[in-house]
């Protein structure tokens, strides 16, 4: 098959060195601006043998008035078409943003980029701590994952790949050569929770852990591991005039990464009806009822589970 | 033996004219939605009783449900230029309408207009200002002052009608910490407030404990202007004493948060050397207090900006007086 003629083989990549680790790519998700401005005035926690890793505040304009983004969404402005737009003065703050970012750790695509680029998120929806990579080819975020998996003992970590076939990567850390997020929720806007805060913390230090013993040639073998892959989102149901006429069910509400099946019910309108799932097989949702997603006309993100097979890694 | 006394006492109230208070009826009633525009249970639920409002109306009654803050609604934010809940003071609601007026207080002398005078025989009888909060508060009943024998009355009404489920009642009246509501225009103002609920987030949970609040309010304004005489009875309250800020640097920075231990402990005691505050570095900063105080508010996206990381609050008990309506 395939997947074993991949697996016999033990992959090598360059080891890594120009690491960052960027906080406030939206302005209100408060735990990793908070740790980035740590970092800031403390960088010791950053620090490793074989490299140090930079910490960024990605959005000040929007850290500052503690909103998502000013302009638009930073974080789906990555893209080629606004990289290498010219600056103009009626651009949204962001695309002026994308590019300074896209000087400072890419250029996106170059030899020249950063190694690896941490993104630090908070959802208010209830996915605990999820680690987000664009696709599973890129081996280094992989094992990463893994890593994490088996050795930090604070929670559970669902990998959720995010990319559609063929599209284009458009998230802060696809400047870089190699990317992850880490996603923790749930956390309402513009609020710390201390457990989630350290639950961060922890997940930062493991992942820089994981890149310093790469760096040192360890060997990390070959894995099967299961991952839930973006297939599409659903709307929350609407009057005419584009108002909600319901709201995510109480039966679906804080139930990310749990399966949902035909007939199962996920909304429940003002008036007390409830409306059911009606697609033909099992799927997991994720980012249910996160508050960014409401404008964005997502009630939840449908995803498959999918099991993956990485081949063995070490450094050239 | 319990039973036989409280009739006999309840006899004996009526029996003593000063013992019953006789309350105007209340016949004008609003609701009110989006005083913080990123407060969403509140927002969807008038906007469902603008469409429609069958469950809201109950004979002898006229239910108004109204957006306060249809701008800052649109946009999901808590307000444009200001706190709307914070400028129906006499200075606010007096000012001259100029140009650079903030969008809030030209919304308020509106508001003032239609459902006020504040203070004035004209005014509206009662209005719910629903809110939420991302403390766990729970459904929190919003008194704002500890001499108003109807809302009294009708919040040991609902407290009774939610039971077992717990319906906290935080007085807010203090001499400089009370600030002026929007629902404050009415003769009888009533904030509800429901948590944890992210701004701009809409919960199912979370609406339906509000919706069940307004429902037994109502309720207990129909049966009250029905003529239903209710016996003197007895709440309990959390008083505001005092707001905490987080600890900070020189810088205005917040160098430590709420510690897991307070998090989610809205209405629990806090006793000298409890936990309160983790700072970057990992340290423990104690609650130093002599007396047990009830904190609340623990954590609120909002207050934050307020300088606010919880509120202090001391229970204590409010006795109303017996109530009927004058009018039957
Ligand atoms: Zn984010
Ligand atoms: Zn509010």
């Amino acid at each position: 098959m395939q997947e074993a003629a991949c697996m016999a083989a033990l992959q090598r990549l360059q080891p890594v060195s120009h690491v960052a680790v960027s906080g406030g790519t939206h302005g209100n998700e408060m735990s990793g601006i908070y740790l980035v401005k740590h970092w800031l005035r403390e960088p010791s926690a950053l620090q490793r043998d074989s490299f140090s890793a930079t910490p960024f505040l990605a959005n000040p304009l929007a850290i500052e008035r503690c909103v998502r983004y000013v302009g638009r969404d930073l974080n789906r402005t990555f893209t080629k078409q606004f990289l290498n737009s010219k600056a103009a003065w009626d651009e949204p703050y962001e695309v002026q943003r994308a590019r300074e970012i896209n000087q400072l750790y890419g250029p996106k695509g170059s030899a020249q980029a950063f190694d690896f680029l941490f993104e630090l998120h908070n959802t208010t929806a209830n996915v605990g701590a999820c680690l987000i990579a664009s696709v599973q080819d890129n081996l280094l975020p992989m094992h990463l994952c893994h890593f994490i998996q088996t050795h930090c003992t604070l929670g559970h970590y669902p990998i959720l790949l995010y990319n559609l076939p063929d599209q284009e990567a458009y998230s802060i850390s696809s400047v870089a050569k190699h990317g992850l997020a880490f996603e923790l929720g749930p956390q309402p806007q513009g609020v710390l929770r201390a457990d989630l805060l350290t639950q961060m913390g922890a997940l930062v230090a493991c992942a820089l852990d994981f890149i310093d013993l790469f760096n040192k040639g360890t060997t990390f073998p070959a894995f099967e591991t299961e991952a839930y892959r973006f297939i599409g989102s659903v709307d929350y149901p609407r009057h005419p005039d584009g108002e909600l006429c319901a709201s995510v069910h109480s039966k679906l509400q804080d139930k990310d990464f749990l399966p949902l099946r035909p007939g199962d019910p996920i909304f429940q309108t003002f008036s007390g009806e409830e409306i059911l799932y009606q697609g033909h097989a099992t799927i997991y949702p994720v980012f249910i009822n996160e508050a960014a997603y409401y404008e964005k006309k997502i009630a939840f993100n449908k995803t498959e589970k999918c099991s993956l097979s990485i081949p063995a890694l070490q450094r050239e | 033996m319990l039973n036989e006394f409280q009739q006999s006492l309840k006899l004996l109230n009526r029996m003593t004219s000063c013992s019953v208070v006789l309350g105007a009826p209340v016949r004008r009633v609003a609701i009110f939605g989006g005083t913080h525009g990123n407060e969403l249970s509140g927002v969807f639920l008038v906007k469902h009783w603008q469409k429609n409002g069958a469950e809201i109306q109950r004979s002898g009654l006229q239910v108004t449900p109204f957006i306060t803050n249809p701008r800052a609604v649109k946009k999901c934010t808590r307000y444009i230029d200001c706190d709307l809940n914070r400028v129906f003071d006499p200075d606010n609601l007096g000012r001259k309408v100029m140009e650079d007026i903030p969008y809030e207080v030209r919304k308020a002398q509106e508001i003032n207009n239609l459902f006020g005078p504040k203070g004035s025989d004209v005014a509206y009888d009662l209005i719910f200002d629903l809110h939420n909060t991302t403390s766990n508060m729970g459904g929190t009943l919003i008194l704002e002052n500890s001499g108003n024998d109807f809302i009294i009355q009708m919040f040991h009404y609902i407290k009774n009608a939610l039971a077992p489920e717990s319906c906290p009642v935080f007085l807010i009246e203090h001499p400089n910490l009370k600030y002026a509501t929007t629902r404050s225009i009415a003769k009888h103002p009533v904030g509800v407030e429901v948590g944890p609920q992210p701004q701009g987030v809409l919960r199912a949970d979370i609406l339906d404990k509000m919706r069940k609040i307004i429902k037994h309010g109502l309720d207990f304004v129909r049966i009250f202007n029905e003529g239903e005489e209710f016996p003197p009875c007895t709440i309990e309250v959390y008083r505001i004493i005092e707001k905490v800020d987080y600890p900070r640097n020189k810088n205005d920075e917040i160098i430590a948060i709420i510690h897991p231990c307070l998090q989610d402990q809205d209405w629990q005691p806090l006793n000298k050397g409890d936990p309160v505050f983790l700072t970057c570095d990992g340290e423990t900063i104690a609650y130093e207090g002599d007396s047990t105080v009830y904190p609340t508010f623990v954590n609120e996206a909002a207050y934050y900006e307020k300088k606010q990381a919880f509120v202090k609050t001391v229970k204590v008990k409010l006795t109303a007086k017996g109530l009927r309506s004058s009018s039957s």
